[in-house]
């Protein structure tokens, strides 16, 4: 294989590998509080729109950019409302903002299949970018992707060594000890969740602003679902979601740089792939139960009741 | 809200809805039944902007409504019967999933005209039509067989069904016409419509060298990356050069507009009869958006005399001799491709690059 | 601000007032949402959840959306009472839908009264080992049930894409992925032959007695209600949680499967990439929004069922988008969840603390 072609490769892996970081990203701090949003799919999807009109109505990507996240916090923020605040079934909850995501996404953006924007370009990082190799791999992307790097370091850094990321995994163990010794688990919990959620709208608007700047119903593809699958394929550790998601973005663009280089396979059997991988990942993170069972959040998905 | 409110809104209703009704009984009611949504830029956008052709060519004779996104799957059916039972005489299907249901709602309705695009069957109310969009693949195949510098024209197809392996083939007989040492390659992408992996596809065209793309999907993101990556790129369903104003050197459109004001005007005078409608070149319903203005005047008169030529008759896509990849005669010289041939293609010509996916 | 307080005990009067809450808000909404759309909301509610049935025809139509939704629902209900998160019945119906589909494909030429019997035995079987595989990564390796279903459902939607491309096309089908039609010997009976509607629905209601029998008279459904309600107490009990998993997910996982062979030998009648228009997600809404009793999943799926025909006669008549069935069902589901706390919880002004429940 001729290094240019390893090269682009690479480049491609980190470019399909984006989306899922953001979105990753955002779940996990969620999932590390003890909440699990299954409503990623439509958050991004109400990102991908809302980010896209904005940016129609205004001309400025970056506005459109913003908007993307405010509209991820916005589906978050209903989730929260009804997951944290009102105690309701998560996975009920996740599901139902899904589908309304799914349906508003496609009914605001009706008007907007088909028009053309001048997407986010790339930004080439003086001096790095010259490098061999490396320079075109890491160092030539769009801004998003150096963003999505930026939330992963500061979200590494949080875990590790700050007594925010401390709080939060406690929230996320143990939320009746954290609430006894004067943690504020509900703020917490709003606060991963509207993280999640702005994280979510931001991989929208680097789906329909960067990486096809166009809108068109449903485009995030099941990214969201990926995303999730990520997280506990990452064992809920920060490192290892940007891992993941970039072999996830290799798996899901492999059958078409297979039959750029001539190998004739069924799409629809390679189109199974990242699906099957994630599983036999599944299977074997999941079935060393100890490890397992250090990493996952203790109170993943269960309520927690203020009162009594 | 209260019952005598419930009550209330209900009798409202009712009355509005009869008002409607009396008032549009004497028009001709066509409905349409679209597989994508109507702003897709695509097949559906192009069936869409018939349906107001038509709508305009006809005012106040007929009154058109569609019904958006209908899977292909059984609600089709009943989408398609609600039509029927609303009075809507002459109802398109536009979608090839659509060829079962609509034979059975037309059995069921046998006053009720049908045409369904794209499919093989048909019933004594129920037509065929489908536009030969592969003439107008092979003349953009031309420009493309004289544009590259690599020789190698990339091609993002969605399902190796005929329709697309036919245009894939008019498209490599065209290149090769004017350019024998090109090759075209293929990548399946397995969808009619991702963005995110339609670009993918495109971006691993070009670095097998593709200078000049073209999909047979629904999205303009191969346009959109060929822009972004400063190579050509051709359209196909309607003109793209919105998404790419100098990768776009032209597009493969569809103008189903004369074949729907010919069905609603012989239902209007009565002389509608079922038939299998395959149109071409000549009646306008397929053709070439502008050409580039990159694109030099000697390819543009060779695509104009060479369009004159379909439409006169003069030549076809496929006359002998027709070659597949392992060079044997398929055609011979002399011959050309009957439609059957052409409505079951499932072997590539030589120039595909790659074997056509099969199980 | 308010503040929730917990009821001493859950108040019945809540649990069955809460949907009827929630559909009156959903009204609300939607009205509030087709007035700020232009149109008249009485008109249009009118348009979406009673015209759809204002005849035999829309009800037995109601019955062929019903009878899937339903089969799913009651099969996923019996996993949600035992805890079991299983997001997997889409795949589970296509597994069925294929593999009997296939089987229906082999035999279809015979004549004999077991054929069908035997199909829709085998789409059974394949819906039940497909949701086996989620059983067993969850009860060997421990690999969340949530997640692998959701891999599931892709891979069964790839396996029918690939099957319907390839081993079971219509050998004179032109190529185009769909499969042969089926046979007489190998479709669902039908009602009345005017409908649509098959014996399916029947099946789905007798499923509706065993199932509710089994929750409430059965062993199996204390075990599963104990198992649901507090696992460690369920294993002190003694319960085999491991074989209760196992049953939830083969029941879930057969009665989905049931539903998509009996979908692709009924209404459908024949193998094509889109046997399911999202019935196995569908049924997830269903479950909650039925209280997870077999009573209530049976107006939950009439409901729902109305939401997707309601949506196609907005667009019809009022030429709305088909995003409106979404925006109604999710807003149904908020809603629902939104008013299913005050079961458990009085809402109470933040001032007036109660002083035995504050810290």
């Amino acid at each position: 294989m001729d290094i240019d072609l390893l090269t682009n490769i690479l480049f491609a892996t980190i470019r399909t590998g984006t989306p899922l970081v953001l979105i990753a990203l955002g779940e996990l701090v969620c999932e590390k509080a003890g909440v699990l949003n299954l409503g990623q799919e439509g958050m991004v999807l109400m990102g991908a729109a809302t980010g896209f009109i904005i940016t129609v109505v205004t001309g400025s990507l970056w506005l459109g950019v913003g908007a993307a996240m405010l509209a991820g916090l916005f589906m978050s923020l209903l989730f929260g409302f009804l997951a944290i605040s009102l105690v309701a079934n998560q996975v009920a909850t996740g599901l139902a903002l899904t589908i309304f995501g799914i349906g508003l996404s496609a009914f605001l953006g009706t008007e907007y299949v088909g028009v053309g924007i001048e997407g986010i370009s790339q930004l080439e990082i003086p001096l790095l970018s010259s490098l061999p190799v490396i320079g075109k791999v890491l160092f030539s992307h769009d801004p998003l992707v150096y963003l999505s790097w930026g939330i992963f370091a500061a979200l590494y850094f949080c875990f590790r060594r700050t007594r925010l990321g401390l709080t939060i995994r406690a929230v996320g163990e143990n939320p009746e000890s954290a609430n006894a010794i004067g943690m504020r688990v509900m703020l917490v919990r709003y606060g991963a969740v509207l993280f999640g959620g702005a994280m979510a709208g931001l991989a929208g608007g680097y789906l329909s602003l960067a990486y096809t700047p166009l809108w068109s119903e449903g485009m995030s593809a099941g990214r969201g679902w990926i995303a999730l699958a990520l997280v506990v394929f990452a064992s809920w550790k920060v490192e290892r979601v940007l891992l993941g998601a970039y072999l996830f973005g290799a798996a899901s663009i492999m059958h078409l740089v297979l039959q750029g280089l001539g190998f004739s396979v069924s799409p629809n059997l390679l189109s199974m792939l990242p699906y099957i991988a994630t599983i036999v990942v599944l299977m074997i993170i999941s079935n060393d139960t100890i490890k397992a069972k250090l990493n996952t959040p203790l109170a993943l998905g269960q309520p927690y009741r203020p009162q009594i | 809200m209260s019952h005598r409110l419930l009550v209330k809104l209900a009798i409202a209703c009712l009355l509005a809805s009869g008002i409607n009704l009396s008032a549009k009984a004497a028009d001709l009611k066509i409905g349409f039944v679209y597989v994508g949504p109507t702003g897709d830029a695509g097949w559906t956008y192009s069936h869409d902007e018939a349906r107001k052709y038509v709508e305009q060519q006809l005012a106040g004779k007929v009154t058109t409504s569609y019904v958006e996104s209908v899977p292909e799957g059984a609600d089709a059916e009943r989408v398609i019967r609600q039509l029927a039972a609303k009075g809507h005489e002459l109802i398109f299907t536009t979608s090839f999933g659509y060829m079962n249901p609509t034979l059975k709602v037309a059995k069921r309705f046998p006053k009720v005209k049908f045409e369904h695009a794209t499919g093989y069957k048909q019933s004594k109310n129920m037509g065929t039509y489908m536009v030969r969009a592969y003439q107008a693949r092979y003349l953009s195949g031309l420009v493309a067989g004289k544009t590259t510098k690599t020789n190698t024209l990339g091609y993002v197809a969605s399902f190796p069904i005929p329709e697309v392996v036919r245009g894939i083939n008019a498209f490599t007989k065209g290149v090769k016409e004017v350019n024998p040492a090109a090759k075209v390659k293929v990548v399946w992408v397995s969808s009619w419509y991702d963005p995110a992996k339609e670009r993918e596809a495109a971006e691993t065209l070009i670095l097998q060298d593709a200078d000049v793309l073209t999909q047979h999907t629904d999205s303009a993101a191969v346009i959109q990356t060929a822009e972004a990556k400063g190579v050509y790129a051709i359209g196909y369903h309607s003109d793209m050069s919105g998404y790419g104003a100098n990768a776009h050197l032209t597009a493969a459109v569809h103008k189903w507009g004369p074949i729907y004001l010919e069905k609603a005007k012989s239902v209007l005078d009565g002389t509608w009869k079922a038939e299998d409608l395959w149109l071409g070149i000549e009646h306008g319903v397929t053709d070439l958006a502008p050409l580039n203005k990159s694109v030099p005047d000697e390819v543009k008169s060779l695509v104009e005399s060479k369009k004159a030529a379909l439409k006169s008759g003069d030549i076809r896509v496929f006359d002998g001799p027709v070659r597949d990849q392992s060079g044997t005669v398929k055609i011979v010289e002399g011959e050309t491709m009957s439609d059957d041939q052409l409505r079951g293609f499932n072997w590539y010509i030589e120039g595909v690059d790659g074997q056509l996916p099969k199980s | 601000m308010l503040r929730l307080e917990r009821r001493p005990s859950d108040s019945k009067l809540m649990m069955a007032l809460s949907p009827v809450l929630a559909i009156v808000l959903t009204l609300a909404a939607g009205g509030t949402l087709f007035s700020v759309l232009g149109h008249a909301p009485g008109q249009a509610l009118y348009t979406f959840f009673i015209a759809p049935l204002t005849d035999l025809y829309g009800w037995t139509e109601l019955g062929v959306k019903v009878a899937p939704l339903m089969l799913c629902a009651l099969g996923l209900n019996f996993c949600y009472r035992a805890r079991v998160w299983n997001i997997g019945a889409e795949g589970q119906f296509i597994m069925g839908g294929l593999g009997g589909g296939w089987i229906a494909l082999e035999l279809m030429h015979l004549n004999d009264i077991w054929i069908l019997p035997l199909v829709l035995l085998a789409g059974t079987v394949c819906g039940m080992a497909w949701a086996a595989l989620a059983a067993w990564l969850k009860t060997h390796f421990h690999a969340n049930e949530v997640l692998t279903t959701i891999m599931l459902n892709y891979i069964a939607l790839n396996a029918l894409l690939y099957a319907v491309h390839g081993p079971l096309m219509d050998p004179d089908g032109f190529n185009f992925p769909e499969s042969a039609l089926f046979t007489e010997s190998v479709t669902m009976p039908l009602i009345h032959e005017d409908y649509r509607l098959s014996i399916s629905l029947l099946l789905a209601l007798l499923v509706l007695a065993v199932m509710w029998t089994l929750l409430t008279r059965t062993l199996l459904g204390f075990q599963i209600s104990v198992l649901g309600e507090d696992e460690k107490a369920a294993r002190f009990a003694g319960f085999r949680t491991r074989w209760l998993t196992w049953m939830a997910l083969l029941v879930s996982g057969a009665l989905a499967g049931l539903a998509g062979i009996a979908e692709v030998t009924g209404p459908l009648g024949q193998l094509s990439p889109h046997i399911s228009p999202g019935y196995g997600y569908a049924a997830i809404i269903v479950v909650f929004l039925g209280r997870m009793h077999p009573l209530g999943i049976l107006f939950a799926s009439m409901l729902l069922g109305l939401t997707y025909m309601g949506g196609e006669m907005v667009q019809m008549d009022l030429t709305l988008p088909k995003s409106i069935t979404g925006l109604f069902q999710g807003m149904l589901l908020f809603f629902l969840l939104a008013c299913d706390v005050l079961i458990g919880y009085r809402i109470l002004p933040a001032s007036r603390q109660n002083p035995q429940t504050a810290n």
